[in-house]
């Protein structure tokens, strides 16, 4: 089975994050960066389908030059071999993320991709469908639980206050939730394993972006609580200064 | 859980290549994942995780720069301390059991042993199925192990081993210790397996500190060995001092873990504390510790970064090792004890880790060499005069 993997290499969601001088895209000059958490779910399930049923992995990413490290994650995690589309300061939306690497992938085999059902710094949720879209193939999202037999397939994903079986016939789109796996950790030897995987690159094509960001801004920050005395300093204060009873 | 960031106030991560950070990070979200959690429950009951085991050697912590033919890593010196620096940022009882099982057993094997041992042993030991210990230290000779009274004579085919160990880490659970004891006069290693008549290794109870390590004291009673479990290639004390070297660089990088656990905890804590008013990280002399624990943390960084650098160059002598394990405990536990300090009565409680470093790091200034001694082999090495004898 071929197996791609999409993963995109994002701020670690401990730094702390600053909006930079443009006011429309974060200042990444002080934090640190990681292969996205549900990126790594997706890396995970690609690597125990190809240990139970053969086949290759090919990791892929959409990003500037350090982007790389977080392929490089992936190839000591087990990972095959990556793609790199180079894209520095990469100012394209979802759409033309999704194009840059739908045209990347028809190049290649593929029986399955997977992808994690978000990136943990924009939140659009979008690019796996659109992948899918450009492709022709079926997409299925927030998966929690997955099966490949042969041509077909039986997806868990999850929804509002339950979960929805879904099946689904080769090729396919997977977009990983949490819970469908518990990724591994890169091994030392898988680390240095990896040194000798290539990792091929091209550039990315600027399509024309069909969303664009004019604002980013910081959540103000939550003013400090109070801690009251009693029952009735509390009724006071719910009265006088909250004014709502 | 969120994931922990660490220092890098002065860009020291431009100086690593992309494995060792990998290596680093990879250890890291281990140790925040699985160790950290269990961690304070074991240090009261006195216990070492052992479910722990396979886990650590399936990532590849044990002998990770010995080659891969015995399956280790291969790993340089530095990414070899980024990893003792991520488990000790844990806990001084894992990195301790990693720091003996490598540095410590594994290490003479590979320097010491012979083909037949090494084929045999070094597998075993990086995959985690047998667990190894070193028994050097006896009751009466801790600093001064020339002097050491444990006995090996040859009878026939086998060597008779008598004597004592004590203070051993890992003794109670090892499958394999490595003993240095005198034949004709001369210090010689040699392996002696669990289960070998005559050798017992009881657990030394009631420490305040590495509580979640297991210490030990091995007895030798006409204990008889095979002629082929002694090491061929060491000769003299220069043999286990050797180890000691490889585990002293070890912990050179390990306390800066607990540097960065107790500064972290204690930044936390400064920031969220409130004491007349406004957070304790407000008022000058809490900011005057951060600044001084923060300081030591960046010049132990660069410190033993080169140390490492030098090591895989083939340049590093062992004073330059001694001066680093000596300032690098010293500093963290100054570190743990300032931290302790700025969280109050919670600094001696276990929902906060500085105590539990504190106490650990009493150990760690003490093993492989005490403040004292290096600083001796450092007087040595500078006035080219002896003092420790
Ligand atoms: C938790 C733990 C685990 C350990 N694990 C191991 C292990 O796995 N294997 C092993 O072999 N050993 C192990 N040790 C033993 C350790 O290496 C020794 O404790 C250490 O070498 C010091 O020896 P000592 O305790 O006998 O102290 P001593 O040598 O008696 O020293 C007592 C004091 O005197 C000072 N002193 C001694 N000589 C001089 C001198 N010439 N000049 C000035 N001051 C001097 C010392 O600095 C120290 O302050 C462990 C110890 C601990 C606490």
């Amino acid at each position: 089975m071929n197996i791609v993997v999409c993963v995109k290499h994002v701020p670690d969601t401990a730094s702390r994050i600053r909006i930079g001088a443009n006011g429309t895209s974060i200042d990444t000059s002080d934090i640190s960066f990681v292969l996205n958490p549900y990126d790594e779910i997706a890396v995970e399930e690609s690597l125990k389908l190809k240990e139970a049923q053969g086949g290759n992995v090919t990791v892929l990413t959409l990003g500037g030059e350090n982007a790389s490290s977080s392929l490089r994650t992936a190839l000591a995690m087990g990972a095959d071999e990556a793609i790199h589309i180079k894209a520095e300061n990469w100012q394209g939306d979802s759409y033309a993320t999704a194009k840059n690497i739908a045209n990347e992938i028809q190049k290649l085999p593929f029986d399955l991709i997977l992808f994690g059902k978000q990136a943990v710094d924009d939140d659009n949720l979008a690019v796996p469908q659109m992948v899918a879209e450009f492709l022709g193939i079926p997409s299925v999202t927030v998966v929690v639980s997955l099966e490949i037999n042969g041509n077909t397939g039986k997806a868990e994903r999850e929804i509002e206050g339950g979960k929805e079986v879904v099946e689904f016939s080769l090729p396919v789109a997977i977009a990983a939730q949490k819970g469908l796996n518990e990724p591994r950790y890169p091994s030392m030897k898988g680390i240095m394993t990896a040194k000798r995987k290539t990792i091929t690159t091209i550039e990315a094509t600027q399509f024309e972006a069909k969303a664009k960001i004019v604002k980013m801004e910081i959540p103000a920050s939550r003013s400090t609580g109070k801690i009251l005395g009693g029952v009735s300093e509390l009724i006071g204060s719910l009265k006088n200064e909250a004014k709502v009873i | 859980m969120q994931n922990f960031i660490g220092v890098d106030y002065f860009d020291f991560d431009s100086l690593l290549n992309e494995e060792e950070i990998l290596v680093r990070n990879s250890v890291r979200d281990f140790v925040s994942e699985n160790l950290i959690p269990v961690i304070e429950k074991h240090y009261e009951e006195a216990t070492f995780p052992n479910y722990l085991i396979p886990k650590l050697a399936e990532l590849g912590i044990f002998g990770a720069n010995l080659p891969e033919k015995y399956g280790c890593a291969n790993l340089n010196n530095v990414a070899y301390g980024l990893i003792m620096q991520e488990l000790e940022r844990g806990d001084s009882g894992i990195r301790s059991f990693a720091s003996v099982q490598g540095a410590l057993v594994m290490y003479p094997i590979f320097t010491y042993g012979s083909e037949e041992q090494k084929d045999y042993w070094l597998p075993l030991l990086a995959s985690g199925k047998k667990i190894g210990c070193f028994g050097l230290t006896e009751p009466d000779f801790g600093s001064n192990p020339g002097g050491m009274i444990t006995r090996a004579v040859k009878d026939g085919n086998s060597y008779v081993l008598n004597g004592a160990k004590m203070w051993i880490t890992n003794g109670t659970v090892a499958d394999v210790a490595v003993v240095w004891a005198k034949l004709d006069g001369v210090v010689k290693g040699f392996l002696v397996e669990k289960g070998t008549p005559g050798f017992s290794a009881p657990e030394t109870k009631g420490k305040f500190s590495l509580r979640a390590s297991v210490t030990s004291e091995l007895i030798f009673q006409d204990v008889r060995i095979p002629l082929e479990n002694l090491l061929p290639k060491a000769d003299g004390l220069a043999g286990p001092l050797g180890c000691l070297n490889q585990a002293r660089y070890g912990i050179a990088w390990g306390v800066i873990g607990s540097m960065l656990a107790c500064y972290d905890s204690a930044l936390n804590y400064s920031k969220t504390r409130i004491q007349f008013d406004k957070p304790i990280a407000s008022f000058q002399i809490i900011q005057d510790k951060l600044a001084k624990m923060l300081t030591e943390i960046v010049k132990a960084q660069f410190m033993t970064l080169q140390l490492g650098r030098l090591k895989d160059a083939g340049k590093l002598r062992h004073q330059q090792v001694s001066l680093a394990k000596r300032n690098n405990c010293r500093e963290a536990l100054e570190i743990a004890r300032a931290a302790r300090d700025i969280h109050g009565a919670n600094g001696i409680a276990n929902e906060y880790p500085v105590m539990r470093h504190m106490c650990n790091l009493e150990s760690v200034k003490t093993y492989e060499g005490t403040e004292d001694i290096h600083a001796l082999i450092i007087g040595a090495d500078i006035t080219g005069i002896q003092a420790f004898r």
